[in-house]
């Protein structure tokens, strides 16, 4: 737990960080409540990487408020020092320090535009890992150990957005562009569809040091709301988008293409929710039977298949590399499959000794939590048709488009 | 964490500052500073330092600058003389041609919180307000305010605030919302920025050009605003729409928090803002980031207070994700149970009957809590899932059912014949207090219809001196004696010694108390006992209220996008899970009835001494009580947080209400619950009974007459 902490009013007293440490530490619960409160001072804390950002205030300022900087100073920071670690942000304590006094004074947020802090910024960023072109082994966005036809290698999303002014490497001018999708799903213990929702956003990093301006072309079937319906293909439907107030929309209406000029860092450009009409059947399903043996035991007899078209993974699978683990503490079993193509089917057979177990207890097994992230595929089916730089960056720039879906919560009941 | 060496690490460093070899070389003067940072940062105390660091305070490189400047600030109110000297450095950097360099000095310079340095640091302040770079304009701007708070007592400066007031029309949309911020903090006596008209507009029509925090500072200062007339709200409300939408939660909360001072004297229009934000507020309710999806859980909380329908179309956006952390999922789950209807109760019974076998015990307590509150309206359809919960034999899993039947059937006696049904062998898998109390208050009630009653409570009395809970002692005791009455030849011979244990050998006050308080009962005849024990019994005429009407949006409107709505639902599900349905007046216990409002702390107060037992009565004669609807007076009774317990019906003599209501004073060492019976009984005049906590009697007094005169008034 590390809590990069500043006095900017002088007037919290400086045991502020110890009485936040008890706090957390004296909770027993997974989670500790996001406000606290110690003798008229409010704690408002948000966990991104692993730590802890913690912001003092009083009652009645704004919670929205104060959740979205804390949000925003952990991205700045992630901008700045490459990744979000306990290990990164001791390396670059000198630059947080550096980078909360610009963004906040006397207690008010100056700004959190990183095209504004950059020319503030003098300290370089120190990367906890020292980086590797052929670093492949793990790759893609968030982890997903996917190997792709073409891919981008891992650390270089992860790298300090200012190195490239120092070191003029023209490898380094690069752009990503990443639609990523949460899908929320439950699927009732009949296998009917009970909800499912799709939150997904279009987001921007941008490493190039010049770009004026970008255009973004979405597919042209994309509609809006239920009323609109374009083309005859299949449309892309959502229910409610919004913008980044730096988008331009001109094209969007009649071309869906967007039209931006991207700051240097990461940054939303859309955002968009589709709830309770998938375009496509959900990608999972589950058939579970569930028993009690003659011994006693508990059998599980999942069936699990992977309803995506079979082709959306490139690569095939020599033998699938499962494994499963019992997690005596939370109650679980936790099934792993490394990889799952589209059209497989894979199944698993759990047998538990669980003692005292009556036909009462088979009622208490269950849902079934899926976890799991669809590279290049998203599941409304947005697509990026292309992505445009003016003026034509000099030198070889690269491109990268990535779609990734994951799984927010996906819940089969059994 | 100061270690062990630290003294070594100052003395090294010390070294290091001082060698002349070091200072030359840029980089490692940069680097040694850089450690004394870290070292700082990591709670070793570097004040011995400081005169170094003074001294490499004076060099063109910025980021050394910029580091010494940090360990400055934090060890200046340490070292006030050598703090004297960084001044010249800092005022010959504010001369310096780069406004970075500039802006640097200034920001430092009011950041060194020295009131003996204000003299010298006023007059680049003053020359900062007039600086051509922005950015120095924005330091210099909160560097007043700064000043101004190190010296409060010290009077303003008219021409400083003119000054400020200008700057209002500054260029740069930064240094103008710094110049709010400062006028607000410089003139807080006075009450804050004058919002006249022409500031309003000008703020209105440059509201676009702020970022979101901006912007949000802007909203919020303008919430003092009062527009002139109607035609002007109406402009003002429709420059604001595009706000209202916003994709940005804060700017989002900001704008409508405007919207609901603005409207404050109109509240069909708060409403139609209600419906307007449903979508952000529904989007920022599946944002990433789980701080932002609690806190628009929370006030989404706040809004169906006044729309309970405003999102029951949307229902299955608030079913909880299975990785989300508990208080994430229980707060959906308060949102589920105002959602339901007709239409969505079999899925939403469904997917919460899901999160009762949840591993975390509080969430699937607090699922089985939801499924209870809904049974209020729907009880068959949630009795077959509390029964069904109830075969899984999980202690925690019964304990909360049967709290949960205990509380249904208080409200829905309709539901007894199923509890007792399904109370048959749970008290084997009854392990926690609250669990079994609330399974010896069932027996006691419909001991009965529960032939197994008699045996279960033999269990207990053998067991009683291995019981460690108060609170299920003084249970067994009432729930004994109730089960005496309908059943005597049964319970009569381990009544005797129950009594006779508590009597002669409990070593606690309240349980000795109770139980020769019932030894006197029974002497006094059984028709006495009866009248006593059983008039308690839940009268399918008496129900509490349930479902509460729509309040006004100006109830919560002022606690909208603050932090409040985040604590206080944590203390509501307490109430909410915790609360034994039965109140009475002339039962000398009420700690153990109503513990859902005290605390522990109190509990042992309590226990203490005879003295915080006595019981006060006070009368106010207030002759024209129940000539309104129990609605319109329950209502009235909630503005001023005094919540209602039950009622007799209407038109019946003696007319009740039992009330309660608890002091929340921050500063009181524990809170004083006030529990009142308001009687009529045609001449009579009312009566309250509290615990001794004179002053809170007499506010809880004055404010209930107030409420009734106000009642009777406009009946009248």
């Amino acid at each position: 737990v590390v809590c990069p902490l500043h006095l900017f009013r002088g007037e919290s007293g400086g045991d502020a960080v110890g009485v936040f440490y008890e706090k957390v530490t004296a909770l027993t619960g997974d989670q500790p409540p996001v406000v606290m409160s110690h003798k008229g001072l409010h704690f408002v804390h948000v966990r991104q990487g692993g730590l802890y950002w913690v912001a003092t205030t009083t009652a009645d300022s704004s919670p929205f408020t104060i959740i979205e900087f804390l949000n925003r100073l952990s991205a700045l920071v992630k901008d700045y020092c490459g990744s979000l670690s306990e290990k990164s942000v001791q390396m670059n304590f000198a630059l947080i320090y550096e980078l909360l006094d610009e963004a906040v004074d006397y207690g008010y947020i100056q700004t959190t535009s990183s095209d504004v802090l950059k020319n503030f910024i003098q300290t370089e960023a120190v990367s906890s890992r020292p980086f590797s072109l052929f670093d492949l082994s793990n790759v893609g966005l968030f982890g997903a150990e996917t190997q792709q036809s073409k891919v981008a290698p891992s650390s270089a999303a992860t790298r300090p957005i200012q190195s490239s002014r120092e070191q003029s490497d023209l490898r380094k001018s690069e752009i990503f562009v990443d639609v990523i999708e949460r899908m929320s799903v439950v699927i009732g213990s009949n296998g009917m569809l009970m909800k499912a929702d799709v939150e997904g956003e279009i987001r921007v990093k941008c490493y190039l040091p010049n770009c004026s301006e970008m255009r973004i072309g979405l597919n042209e079937e994309f509609s809006i709301g239920k009323s609109q319906l374009r083309g005859y293909g299949a449309a892309v439907r959502v229910d409610e988008v919004s913008f980044h107030q730096m988008v331009r929309l001109d094209e969007f209406d009649s071309h869906r293409i967007l039209r931006l000029c991207p700051s240097q860092g990461e940054q939303m450009v859309m955002q968009y929710q589709l709830s309770d009409d998938l375009p496509s059947a959900p990608p999972f399903r589950l058939f579970p039977t569930i028993e009690r043996d003659s011994g006693g035991r508990l059998l599980m007899y999942l069936k699990l298949r992977c309803d995506l078209p079979p082709k959306s993974l490139s690569q095939e699978l020599s033998s699938p590399d499962q494994s499963a683990e019992l997690k005596p503490q939370s109650r679980a079993v936790v099934w792993k499959i490394p990889r799952f193509t589209g059209g497989m089917q894979l199944s698993a057979l759990f047998k538990l000794e669980v003692p005292g177990l009556s036909s009462a207890s088979l009622l208490e097994v269950g849902p079934v939590g899926l976890s799991f992230e669809l590279p290049k595929l998203t599941a409304t089916g947005l697509q990026i048709r292309f992505l445009r730089l003016s003026p034509v960056q000099p030198g070889p720039s690269q491109r990268w488009v990535r779609y990734v879906t994951h799984s927010d919560s996906y819940t089969i009941r059994i | 964490m100061p270690y062990l060496g630290g003294e070594e690490t100052v003395r090294e460093l010390r070294r290091a500052l001082s060698n002349p070899n070091v200072q030359s070389d840029q980089l490692r003067y940069r680097n040694t500073i850089l450690k004394v940072i870290r070292a700082m940062s990591q709670g070793v105390d570097m004040s011995g330092l400081f005169s170094e660091m003074v001294k490499a305070c004076a060099t063109v490189d910025v980021v050394q600058k910029k580091l010494v400047y940090v360990f400055l600030c934090s060890y200046a109110a340490l070292n006030p003389e050598l703090s004297l000297l960084v001044i010249n450095t800092l005022r010959k950097d504010c001369q310096d041609p780069n406004p970075m360099v500039r802006s640097l000095a200034l920001r430092n310079m009011t950041n060194l919180r020295l009131p003996s340095l204000v003299e010298y640091v006023e007059q680049p302040l003053a020359a900062g307000l007039r600086d051509r770079a922005a950015c120095v304009r924005r330091v210099a701007v909160l560097g007043w305010a700064k000043l101004h708070n190190l010296q409060a007592s010290s009077e303003i400066d008219a021409a400083v605030v003119n000054e400020l007031y200008s700057l209002l029309r500054d260029p740069d949309p930064v240094v103008m919302v710094n110049c709010l911020r400062a006028l607000e903090e410089i003139l807080k006596d006075e009450g804050g920025v004058a919002i006249n008209k022409p500031i309003t507009h000008h703020l209105l029509n440059r509201l676009k050009e702020c970022d979101i925090w901006g912007q949000c500072q802007v909203l919020r200062v303008l919430q003092r605003y009062r527009p002139q007339s109607e035609d002007e709200l109406f402009d003002i409300l429709s420059l604001l729409d595009a706000s209202l939408v916003s994709p940005h939660p804060p700017i989002m909360a900001a704008t409508l928090s405007l919207f609901l001072s603005l409207c404050s004297g109109q509240p069909a229009v708060s409403l139609a803002a209600l419906e307007r934000v449903r979508g952000p507020l529904l989007a920022a309710c599946g944002s990433g980031s789980r701080e932002m999806r609690f806190t628009a859980l929370c006030h989404i909380q706040l809004l169906l207070r006044s729309i309970p329908g405003l999102m029951g179309a949307h229902y299955k956006r608030f079913f909880c994700g299975y990785a989300e952390p508990a208080y994430i999922k229980q707060r959906k789950m308060q949102v589920l149970v105002e959602l339901v209807n007709d239409e969505n109760v079999a899925m939403l019974l469904d997917e919460l009957k899901g999160y009762c076998t949840d591993v975390n015990a509080e969430t699937a307590q607090a699922a089985i809590t939801a499924i209870g509150r809904i049974g209020r309206s729907y009880s068959d359809r949630c009795l077959e899932i509390l029964t069904g919960l109830l075969g899984l034999k999980q202690d925690h899993i019964t304990s909360a059912v049967v709290q949960t039947m205990r509380d249904l059937v208080w409200v829905c006696p309709q539901c007894s014949d199923t509890v007792c049904f399904a109370l048959e062998g749970c008290e084997e898998t009854l392990q926690d207090s609250q669990g079994r109390q609330a399974l010896l208050w069932l027996l006691g009630v419909y001991g009965e219809r529960v032939s197994s009653a008699p045996y279960t409570l033999e269990v207990f009395i053998d067991g009683v001196r291995s019981e460690a809970s108060l609170g299920v002692k003084m249970e067994l005791l009432t729930a004994t004696m109730r089960l005496f009455l309908c059943r005597p030849a049964e319970t009569q011979d381990m009544l005797g010694r129950l009594l006779h244990y508590c009597i002669e050998e409990e070593t606690d006050m309240c349980v000795r108390d109770q139980a020769l308080l019932y030894y006197r009962l029974l002497h006094c005849g059984i028709e006495e006992t009866r009248k006593v024990l059983q008039g308690r019994r839940s009268d399918p005429s008496l129900g509490v209220l349930i479902g509460r009407p729509a309040e006004p949006v100006s109830q919560w409107a002022r606690s909208f996008n603050t932090l409040e709505p985040l604590r206080q639902g944590s203390i509501e599900t307490e109430s909410v899970s915790r609360g034994s349905p039965e109140h009475t007046m002339f039962d000398p216990k009420p700690n153990a009835d109503l513990s859902n409002t005290l605390d522990c702390s109190r509990i042992e107060k309590v226990h203490s001494g005879k003295e915080d037992f006595v019981w006060m009565e006070e009368c106010v004669r207030c002759p024209t009580i129940p000539r309104c609807s129990p609605q319109s007076l329950q209502a009235a009774m909630q503005l001023v947080n005094i919540q209602t317990l039950a009622f007799t019906p209407p038109q019946t003599l003696p007319w009740r209400v039992y009330l309660y209501t608890h002091t929340c004073l921050d500063d009181a060492p524990h809170s004083t619950l006030i529990l009142g019976e308001l009687l009529y009984t045609g001449e009579e005049p009312q009566k309250a009974e509290v615990h001794k906590d004179d002053k809170a009697l007499k506010g809880f007094l004055s404010i209930l007459t107030t409420v009734l005169h106000t009642l009777s008034s406009e009946r009248a």
